[in-house]
């Protein structure tokens, strides 16, 4: 029964990652593919500081949307799963998922009418009389990249920390303030030891695709603010250097992987280390 | 109740660009800023005339029908075996299948690239974003499907068989009306997430762009934006429809079965 | 004599787990047969081979005299209530109880789930939505839907565990009335020993996928064969025993010489080292007043444990490691002791079992 999709995921990606990575070992001039073994590509990644800058900044976008993500997305979840009558909860989540399933590259476009010279943030910040000249740190840089990209994973962050915090019996709640606990030390005793796994799952499902994106860094972040996974889509499509950007695709991975392995590693042994 | 005034600023904050893009897909002037000139239904006619759009638009019909049906049957096999049946490697299968959920687009995308150009040589063509959009859409749909097979008792079509009706007979009278719900929830989202779909699909579109690739073409033409605004306007009108559609059945889904509804999609 | 249903040396393996060994079994028409032990025994296991849910790694399972091997559970002549009821949430009363009729064109339909429906006590239910149903309510829907196929053979899963403690009462006896009204073969699987001593005419205890020993309800609870079957079904003291000829003449640790009958020695007799149960309620505190002209021995109150038409003793006895537990009504006149009361404890050689020594 499970054969079907398995194969699909197989033939579908399996095979072709593999690829990706002998691709990563060729060499590319203009149209003609040189297939000896090399490993220039990734000795090209290495020396030219363009690219450890661009997967620097790179992890460092990643980890700044991720850390907001999931901050701003906690309370939201605690309150949806712990203050929202048990027969309200679905209409919730449905309005916290519908921005996500629609039109992503619109809804980006419009961060760009939101945070502008000309924005919505601007003219409301003049027209109350905060500021007179328009903010300018808000567009076509780093920053703009960070909202816009918190904006797009939001329900990534919101559902997974919900479920783990739907699965907390409230008993075990009712008996820490039994013991002794407040509310508020019970929050930190309880509540967020046992909501960690989908803390964990948030953070992973936001930190991991967000290294991916090409559409808001090309829209959002200006000159400055381009990331890895621009350079990938140059080197395939521009340069037509795929077997570079092949090797670029792989690094990339790698560091992302490397990062949440350290991740979830680190939150086992803080956890452990609790109990 | 503090928790409850940020909980509604945050769905503000989701819902701020949504918002704008009825505004500016009736407003009366070439740019996409404030403050707002008049009203007009111009960008919605010039919607209407415009050939490149509609074929983009078939193009991307096509690609997500044909992705709905095959990420939900796969969803259906996969969602099936992992609620009712142990095997060697379960867990790890599973989670195999559920990867592309968390794989960063770029990386389908490049990887797909790389073998349908340079190793297969088949060309670029819709078949390839098809391809492409199934795998991506196969955990969302399992995520769905789980929910409903999960709450099928496994004893249910062993009880069916009991009565007389043969392997096939006993899915297709009890578990099938039972998951049908699921069944055309999971649908829709694939249709949904299909559509909506960018990264890959300015990969591996051939000749004939998807909707968005086109939409991605307009954007850097300015005289072409509250255009964009208007098919904005009408997808998103869209999306929230057909989500809609989904939600309700899924709820009626576990209505049938008698089963508190407990939390949304996934 | 063949059985309506016999299984012969049905052995199944999981892997690894031998969850069925060398299983013999013989079932009668018209018997009330249930499988009793605890969790993880394997009696459900047997009944789903007998369902033909599982196949076999190795024997022989005969329904009506045909061997079973190769067919599946929609052409066998049982029908079975499932644990969970099974009962489809889609579909309303009327349509789950005539769900096995769609091949049977021979049945008239209406008819015949009015009749399976009046037979369970649900008329007037059909067009009510499954899943709006009570629990006894589901267990109905599940027997008539079982039933109206008349099967040779009604399994039942553990058909009662989910009910309350007044409605399982209360649905015990009805199945009973049930099996004797229509006269066909119930074999029942539970784990409740006072469940399977109501209802069954026999029953098999099942250990570890074994067979520990089958009989009737009163000589599966008067003469059980193993320790293990006398702790399962009931309480029971042990004692050590000394076994000092053939003709059964034992050293009982505690109370003394004496000698017990052929019939209260169920597993055999072994000279040497062995022991003995007896029943709490074989065994009598003599009350102030009250006189005797059997066995008597002193003891002093450990522990008392007030059910309400009972008392239940501990009573510690100069000589025996464990106090003895000792159930006594609480009739007329009879006080409750206290703790550390001395007492006279009545015993008699008649209510022993003779067992084999503790493993």
């Amino acid at each position: 029964m499970v054969s079907p999709p398995l194969i699909y995921v197989l033939l579908m990606l399996a095979f072709p990652m593999g690829a990706i990575i002998l691709f990563s070992f060729w060499t590319q001039e203009f149209m003609t593919l040189d297939t000896t073994f090399t490993l220039a590509n990734y000795r090209e990644i290495w020396e030219k500081p363009i690219f450890a800058a661009l997967l620097q900044r790179s992890l460092f976008v990643s980890g700044c949307v991720t850390l907001v993500t999931v901050i701003l997305a906690f309370p939201v979840a605690y309150f949806v799963s712990f203050h929202v009558a048990p027969e309200r909860k679905s209409l919730w989540l449905f309005l916290i998922t519908i921005p996500f399933w629609t039109s992503y590259l619109i809804r980006v476009f419009l961060w760009k009418v939101i945070l502008g010279y000309n924005g919505v943030v601007n003219t409301g910040l003049i027209k109350i009389g905060l500021i007179d000249e328009p903010l300018t740190f808000i567009l076509y840089n780093v920053n703009a990249v960070i909202i816009t990209l918190a904006h797009a994973f939001a329900p990534f962050a919101i559902l997974p920390i919900f479920v783990a915090l739907e699965k907390i019996d409230r008993s075990l709640l009712e008996a820490s303030q039994d013991l002794g606990e407040s509310k508020f030390t019970t929050f930190f005793r309880v509540t967020l030891p046992l909501a960690m796994p989908g803390v964990v799952a948030a953070v992973l499902i936001v930190f991991i695709p967000t290294i991916g994106d090409y559409v808001t860094p090309e829209l959002m972040g200006g000159a400055g603010g381009k990331l890895v996974a621009n350079m990938i889509q140059t080197q395939f499509l521009a340069l037509n250097n795929a077997p570079l950007g092949a090797a670029l695709a792989i690094v990339a991975m790698i560091c992302v992987t490397a990062i949440s392995l350290l991740f979830v590693f680190l939150n086992r042994r803080w956890l452990r280390g609790r109990s | 109740m503090t928790l409850r005034i940020y909980a509604i600023a945050y769905l503000v904050f989701l819902y701020a660009p949504i918002i704008l893009l009825p505004l500016f897909a009736f407003n009366d002037a070439t740019i996409i800023a404030f403050p707002l000139s008049g009203f007009t239904t111009e960008w919605f006619q010039q919607l209407m005339t415009t050939q490149a759009l509609h074929r983009a638009a078939q193009n991307s019909l096509f690609i997500a029908v044909l992705t709905a049906l095959l990420s939900t049957i796969l969803g259906v096999c996969a969602a099936r075996a992992g609620a009712m049946y142990d095997f060697p490697l379960k867990r790890g299968i599973l989670g195999l299948v559920m990867i592309p959920l968390v794989l960063p687009e770029i990386i389908v995308a490049v990887s797909l690239l790389v073998v349908a150009v340079q190793i297969f040589d088949v060309g670029l063509s819709n078949w390839t974003v098809i391809a492409a959009h199934v795998l991506i859409c196969t955990p969302f749909s399992i995520a769905i499907l789980n929910g409903a097979f999960q709450n099928l008792d496994p004893a249910m079509e062993e009880a069916a068989m009991d009565l007389g009706e043969s392997r096939w007979s006993a899915f297709r009278l009890v578990t099938l009306p039972l998951v049908m719900p699921g069944i055309i929830a999971s649908m829709l989202i694939a249709f949904t997430i299909s559509l909506d779909e960018f990264i890959i699909a300015f990969f591996l579109t051939g000749a004939n762009p998807t909707m968005p690739v086109y939409i991605w073409g307009l954007l850097r033409f300015p005289a072409s934006l509250p255009v964009v605004m208007a098919l904005g306007t009408i997808l998103v009108a869209l999306s929230i429809a057909l989500l809609t559609c989904a939600e309700l059945l899924r709820r009626r889904g576990m209505a049938r079965v008698g089963l508190k509804d407990k939390g949304g999609f996934i | 004599m063949t059985g309506l249903i016999q299984l012969n040396g049905v052995n199944k393996y999981y892997g690894d787990y031998h969850a069925l060994r060398d299983i013999d079994l013989t079932i009668n028409e018209g018997e009330f047969f249930s499988l009793l032990g605890p969790s993880g025994c394997g009696k459900t296991t047997l009944l789903r081979t007998i369902a033909g849910f599982e196949g076999v790694s190795g024997g022989v399972v005969m329904i009506g005299g045909r061997d079973m091997a190769g067919v599946p559970a929609n052409q066998r002549p049982t029908n079975m209530v499932f644990q969970s009821y099974a009962i489809f949430p889609h579909l309303t009363v009327a349509e789950n109880v005539a769900f096995g009729l769609r091949k049977r064109p021979d049945i008239d339909k209406s008819t015949a789930v009015d009749a399976a429906l009046d037979m369970v006590g649900l008329s007037g239910f059909g067009h009510r939505v499954a899943h709006a149903l009570s629990g006894g309510q589901r267990q109905r829907v599940a027997l008539a839907r079982a039933l109206i196929l008349k099967p040779q053979v009604l399994l039942l899963d553990e058909p009662l565990s989910a009910l309350d403690k007044k409605m399982r009462e209360q649905m015990q006896v009805e199945l009973m009335r049930l099996q004797r009204h229509i006269g066909i073969t119930f074999i029942l699987v539970t784990h409740d020993q006072e469940e399977a001593l109501v209802m069954s005419d026999r029953i098999a205890v099942m250990f570890d996928g074994k067979i520990g020993q089958m009989d009737d309800p009163e000589t599966l609870y008067r003469r059980p064969k193993t320790r293990l079957v006398a702790e399962f079904i009931g309480k029971m003291n042990f004692l050590d025993a000394m076994v000092k000829d053939a003709d059964i003449t034992v050293d009982v640790q505690g109370l003394g010489t004496c000698v017990i009958a052929p019939e209260q020695a169920p597993s055999g007799v072994t000279l040497g080292a062995g022991a003995v149960g007896i029943r709490p309620e074989t065994l009598a505190i003599l009350f102030d007043g009250e006189t005797t002209d059997r066995e008597t021995i002193q003891g002093t109150v450990a522990e008392v444990v007030y059910y309400g038409d009972m008392t239940y003793y501990d009573v510690t006895i100069a000589g025996i490691a464990t106090p003895l537990n000792i159930a006594m009504k609480n009739l007329i006149g009879r006080p409750v002791l206290d703790v550390g009361d001395a007492t006279t404890v009545v015993w008699d050689a008649r209510s022993l079992v003779l067992l084999p020594a503790a493993a």
